[in-house]
């Protein structure tokens, strides 16, 4: 005790001695001998790194590509699908993704002061383009998150048609509102929520590696949830996979229509072939788009409505208003307990006036926000409306372009692919033979 | 069949334009991105000392194992003080090196006697970078006195996380983006007295330093 008194009227003494040049610090000795010298910081990481993950994640499109849609061989893409597991997973411990590139891609957009590196925009855009052009070949084979579910799809049963189209706008509003949170340098939502990053790492969240064994549990049973119900850039992908030049085809020739492949789909992405609608069907199909095409502007409206009430929760995320609050509360005499964030508030004599301005600010920005947010939900659910009511023909089995992963489970149970590999004999030559 | 063959015409048509115009859509994205990089540099993750309050979270909340946050000393600011606040747990025994003295968990701060002048003997503590676990009590001990001791980022370790796990766990919000090519934030102080050193010849090492950090 007495030591401790020793120290801290040393330290008084020290303080009230101090010379002039550093104010009231302790002065640096002038030593005769001995130089003071100037502490070193290693310089920035190499950049080589970002470029190796640049030229894997190339490769490994080119190959689950190759292996898709050429050589049709699920045995490959399932082993890429591991060894994209392992080395995008664990060894690069999942980061950086090109899911979690959006919203770096968003804040550079929205705030200039930001500078994306070049190997992150084209970590961002090679998946987009290689799915507009060839499918999703990176959910089947590139992307550790696709792969550690993929090889627990294996009781699938089929969600029903409605929960899987209502659950499917997920992805969009998660887009929506983690590019406005990225783009105002909020939160990095996709990241903090990423569930699986925690396996990769093998420390992490508590809370998230529940939500993460929770998302294999459940997908055991219902294949894939995070990339069909979750994932942002799942959405993205899924647009442009529509647009497709070249998407797997589930025959390698003519379909013969016997169905085998539809029960196999883990993720219930393919379609039936339509018959042939009646005339009265045709007329309420029209009547029926008329009336989505009439309500959609309502929709959209109606959310934007909603949009201004979003702004004060959205804004609880952000650390600044999060710090007003508990300043304000404190000096209110409400909680009697103190947040490191209110300790070191308090410890910086930063007056609390000019918090509660720059939280303020913060809370009308959001306000913006909330509204914008509002009418992306609105678009979203008005242009699903659109598309339910609007009706393709198909004369055989397809892929459904938008929810198809390109996963390849269907190739093996096509006869038609048997007949392709030599396995089984065509059984129309077999006819002609006998 | 001719409407039907018409029709696929058109739905050609469309998903071509569209394709096309997505390719191009992200390809100019690309291209502006990219050409924006040209006028500055890339950013990365830093902690203001100045904000700093040493509560360790920096030890804990890195995703690597071993943090990427680690302790720098600032001679300039040091006082090289025999009885040092930020070397010396407020229970320590005697003066010595023993373990049980010192306030580092690791053991990470080197002593050394460097003079002795007007009856005052003067030590030089430098930090361990290996051993250093960047848990900020000498920080917090240190800022009793002269705060020569601060936490930095140091970019041969930090991976530069999207989310930065220790940004988001900092009371004090001391997590900046910096400029790659300046990535270090000096306290204000440690700042103008390397500024002054830099005008100094003889110090090139003060002006590698300089070259380091950015400016507030």
């Amino acid at each position: 005790m007495s030591r401790r008194c020793g120290l801290a009227a040393l330290g008084l003494f020290l303080v009230l001695s101090a010379g002039s040049v550093l104010g009231e610090l302790i002065p640096t000795p002038d030593f005769s001998q001995h130089p003071i010298p100037t502490s070193s910081v290693p310089s920035a990481a190499e950049t080589a790194r970002e470029y190796v993950d640049v030229v894997s994640l190339a490769l490994a499109l080119g190959l689950a590509t190759y292996w898709a849609l050429v050589t049709r061989s699920r045995r490959s893409l399932f082993l890429l699908s591991i060894s994209a597991l392992v080395w995008f997973g664990f060894v690069r411990k999942g980061c950086v993704c090109p899911i979690g590139a959006t919203q770096n891609i968003a804040l550079a957009i929205f705030q200039p002061a930001y500078v994306v590196p070049l190997s992150m925009v084209i970590l961002f855009v090679l998946p987009l383009l290689v799915t507009l052009f060839f499918g999703r070949t990176f959910c089947a084979a590139v992307c550790p998150l696709g792969a550690v579910q993929e090889l627990v799809a294996v009781r699938s049963v089929r969600v029903p048609g409605w929960l899987h189209h209502a659950l499917s706008l997920i992805p969009f509003v998660y887009l929506g509102a983690a590019v406005l949170f990225a783009a105002t340098g909020t939160a990095f939502l996709i990241c903090r929520y990423d569930p699986f990053v925690a396996f990769f790492r093998l420390n992490g969240n508590a809370n998230l590696v529940i939500f993460g064994v929770c998302l294999l549990v459940i997908g055991v049973f219902v294949g894939r949830p995070y990339c069909r119900y979750l994932c942002p850039y799942g959405a993205l992908l899924g647009i442009l996979s529509r647009y497709s030049r070249w998407h797997v085809r589930i025959p390698p020739d003519k379909c013969i229509n016997c169905r085998l492949c539809e029960d196999v789909c883990p993720y219930g992405a393919i379609d039936r072939p339509t018959v042939d609608p009646t005339p009265a069907d045709v007329a309420r199909g029209r009547q029926r788009l008329a009336a989505v095409l009439l309500t959609a502007p309502l929709i959209v409206v109606a959310f934007a409505l909603l949009g201004t009430r979003l702004g004060g929760p959205l804004s609880l995320l952000d650390p600044e208003v999060q710090l007003a609050e508990q300043v304000r509360r404190e000096e209110l005499g409400l909680t009697a307990t103190t947040t490191d964030a209110s300790d070191a508030f308090r410890a910086a004599r930063r007056p609390a006036s000019e918090l509660y301005a720059a939280a303020g600010a913060r809370r009308d920005r959001f306000g913006h926000l909330g509204i914008a947010l509002g009418v992306w939900v609105g678009l979203v659910l008005a242009v699903k409306l659109v598309s339910l009511s609007v009706h393709g023909s198909r004369s055989e089995y397809e892929p459904n372009r938008t929810g198809c992963v390109s996963c390849g489970r269907c190739f093996w149970y096509c006869p038609v692919e048997q007949v392709r590999l030599g396995l089984i004999q065509d059984p129309a030559e077999r006819m002609e033979s006998t | 069949m001719a409407s039907s063959s018409q029709d696929s015409n058109r739905r050609d048509f469309l998903v071509n334009g569209v394709r096309v115009a997505g390719a191009l859509t992200f390809g100019s994205l690309a291209g502006f991105l990219a050409g924006r990089k040209g006028h500055a540099a890339e950013n990365v993750w830093q902690l203001d000392p100045d904000k700093c309050i040493g509560c360790s979270n920096c030890a804990t909340y890195c995703v690597l194992d071993e943090s990427a946050v680690k302790c720098v000393q600032c001679f300039d600011m040091c006082g090289y003080c025999d009885i040092c606040t930020g070397y010396f747990d407020v229970n320590y025994n005697a003066l010595t090196t023993a373990a049980e003295n010192q306030l580092c968990p690791t053991g990470a701060v080197i002593r050394k006697f460097v003079e002795e002048k007007a009856g005052q003997r003067f030590y030089e503590y430098t930090i361990d970078l290996e051993t250093c676990i960047g848990c900020g009590k000498c920080v917090k001990g240190c800022a009793l006195m002269n705060g020569s001791l601060y936490l930095q980022v140091m970019h041969d370790r930090c991976v530069n996380c999207n989310e930065c796990a220790i940004a988001k766990a900092c009371p004090s919000q001391a997590y900046v983006r910096l400029p790659a090519d300046r990535p270090y934030l000096l306290k204000q102080l440690a700042f103008t007295l390397l500024e002054a050193k830099a005008r100094d010849p003889a110090h090139g090492e003060a002006r590698a330093l300089m070259n380091k950090v950015s400016r507030r």
